[in-house]
């Protein structure tokens, strides 16, 4: 019995470019699967094809039982779709957003007025609602976008990178939403180029690089992987690293590494800033003077760097969030 | 949020027809509401035949020859027409930068993932446009009588010359859409939407007697969709200068415009509700 979404060898070209090269999926009713990878790795070409705005060349997908090539109407029904690029008509107000969605959604004008009342009042933007969207902070663009993706309550929602290029409050906020939102039940996929977002949001998370599925797990097995938490520290004295190594060793989960020459040392851990507090504390009553201490997460490029070898290529860093789309656009123009 | 009072809340699938009309009529309010938030673009698009109206009048009157005559007065009256027809035309750039701009802020996607019509999207930014040239050109013929123009015929035949120009603006208005799906910037649709207007409306009996031109560009000026609609305005309005051109299109103007006007929008709906389909922004 396949999930909520479910992708079979999905393949889209774009002249030369394999944007997708035959990505598998599977996402089971009620769960969050993040897809994670740099701009350009066929984040957004996958959720296009699976919301029937791009047909993929060969595959197969279903998305809530319905075969999103056969019955792409009926998929419709089905999904709300939320996009990195905030697709808000910015002169309309907020409500009148909404409800031209609920109404193309082929609610009735009035179910689609109360509904928008709903939404408005959920996310927060009742005292926005009559103002035009032109007006909106990016944080309440996103949450509008969301809210009108929301607006029948599809059983499947599609997220494209929701919060790339949103100040940390506004992320935070967002994900406060997504949570409860989940939390009822909604299959959700999720795009994002954090690592961090998708070990707060998704229970699953499948990395993809170069139009593939790499890896898949929970990020808890990814991290594993890729190394997981570690404290590092840089001694000031050469002689206190022995010591150093001895606290490290009473607190690390493997084995303490230890660069001489530059007086750093690596331990994997568990517990994160508490026990770096601790960690801390310790070296201070051992007397031991140190010149740096941080907890270095894995980071994407971590993920990257162990699962292909190479570096996520992020091929348009300086444009951001319009990379991705500004990437589709270029492969487009080149198969012309 | 349960699925049963959600699933209650949706209207039954009903008749493709009248969902498409539904839906249309739904983008087309959402397309007026956008219009009037932005007044300064209803009002340049105000100023742009004005301006033209008075431009032509006043500096070409006087040295055109129409019918044997260079009278400024009987210009003024032939050029209404022409003058018309140009300012239905010019909705299509409003109309492709309108759609690109939408493709360009993924707008089109939403509407692309919603369970609506296909060609609703389109119908309704058209029908939006048809709208705003009403309103159009209500004021310019406000301004051609300030400025001396008449009619000589019946209410009947004047508003039979307006409603062919109403739909002659909305089958250009499904040129433009087309143009604004296949460029990648609403800049580009603007100017794109604009400069094939020019030969259009200027090879064409528009400003000038087209009987005066080399016989190739007459032929074409005979011919052209454009032409026919300026001469059936100028016989319904009873206006001079009407060509004796014996091009059928120049015979039978009337049939002529609504016949060119019918096959430019089922030729350019086909297309563009074709390339709607596939649009990626």
């Amino acid at each position: 019995m396949p999930g909520a979404i479910y992708a079979e060898g999905l393949v889209k070209t774009f002249g030369d470019v394999r944007a997708l090269d035959g990505v598998d999926l599977d996402v089971p009713e009620g769960t969050v699967l993040g897809l994670l990878g740099p701009n350009g790795a066929g984040k957004t070409t996958t959720v296009r094809c699976l919301t029937t705005l791009l047909r993929p060349d060969s595959g197969k997908a279903v998305v809530a039982g319905l075969d999103v090539l056969k019955q792409p109407n009926e998929v419709r029904r089905s999904i709300g779709l939320s996009g990195q690029f905030a697709a808000v008509d910015e002169y309309l107000t907020g409500r009148e957003n909404i409800q031209m969605v609920g109404q193309l959604y082929q609610m009735k004008a009035k179910a689609a007025k109360a509904r928008a009342e709903e939404l408005l009042e959920q996310f927060n933007l009742a005292d926005a609602a009559d103002r035009p969207a032109k007006t909106y902070s990016g944080g309440m663009r996103r949450r509008l976008d969301l809210a009108a993706a929301l607006v029948v309550s599809p059983p499947v929602m599609f997220m494209d990178e929701p919060t790339t290029g949103l100040d940390p409050r506004n992320r935070q906020q967002l994900w406060e939403v997504i949570k409860q939102l989940v939390s009822g039940g909604t299959t959700l996929l999720l795009t994002t180029q954090y690592l961090e977002e998708a070990d707060h949001l998704a229970h699953d998370i499948a990395v993809v690089d170069h139009g593939r599925v790499i890896a898949r797990g929970t990020s808890d097995q990814l991290k594993a992987r890729t190394g997981g938490e570690r404290v590092e520290v840089v001694v000031h004295e050469r002689e206190h690293v022995p010591t150093a190594r001895e606290v490290l060793a009473g607190f690390g989960k493997g084995e303490t590494t230890v660069e001489e020459h530059t007086r750093k040392l690596t331990v994997p851990v568990t517990g994160g800033a508490k026990l770096l507090a601790e960690v801390i504390r310790e070296l201070d009553i051992r007397g031991i003077e140190i010149d740096d201490i941080g907890l270095r997460r894995p980071t994407l490029d971590d993920v990257f760097l162990s699962l292909t070898g190479h570096v996520a290529e992020t091929k348009d860093e300086e444009n951001g969030a319009a990379a991705d789309g500004k990437d589709r656009r270029n492969k487009k123009e080149a198969a012309k | 949020m349960s699925a049963v009072t959600d699933a209650a809340r949706i209207t039954a699938p009903g008749n493709p027809v009248t969902q498409s009309i539904r839906d249309s009529l739904v983008v087309a309010k959402r397309n007026l509401i956008r219009m009037s938030r932005i007044p300064e673009m209803v009002i340049f698009g105000l100023i742009q035949p004005i301006m033209f109206v008075v431009l032509f009048s006043y500096v070409f009157g006087g040295s055109m020859n129409i019918g044997g005559t260079t009278d400024p007065a009987v210009y003024r009256e032939f050029l209404m027409a022409g003058i018309f027809a140009q300012t239905v035309t010019f909705a299509t750039a409003g109309a492709g930068a309108g759609i690109a701009d939408d493709m360009h802020k993924g707008l089109i996607d939403r509407f692309r993932s919603l369970p609506m019509a296909r060609g609703a999207v389109l119908t309704g930014r058209t029908l939006a446009d048809l709208v705003q040239t009403a309103l159009t050109l209500l004021v310019l013929a406000v301004v051609a009588l300030l400025v001396g123009w008449r009619t000589h015929t019946n209410a009947v035949e004047v508003l039979g010359a307006f409603g062919l120009l109403l739909l002659a603006g909305y089958a250009f208005t499904w040129i433009g859409a087309l143009i604004g799906l296949s460029v990648r910037t609403p800049e580009a649709a603007t100017s794109g939407g604009l400069i094939w207007l020019f030969p259009v409306t200027f090879i064409s009996n528009a400003f000038v007697d087209s009987s005066r031109m080399t016989p190739w560009l007459r032929h074409v000026a005979d011919w052209n969709p454009f032409s026919a609609t300026v001469q059936a305005c100028r016989v319904l309005f009873g206006n001079p200068g009407v060509s004796t051109s014996d091009a059928w299109p120049m015979q039978h103007p009337v049939w002529a415009s609504l016949l060119y006007s019918i096959l430019i929008i089922v030729i350019f709906r086909t297309l563009s509700v074709r390339k709607y389909r596939s649009a990626t922004a």
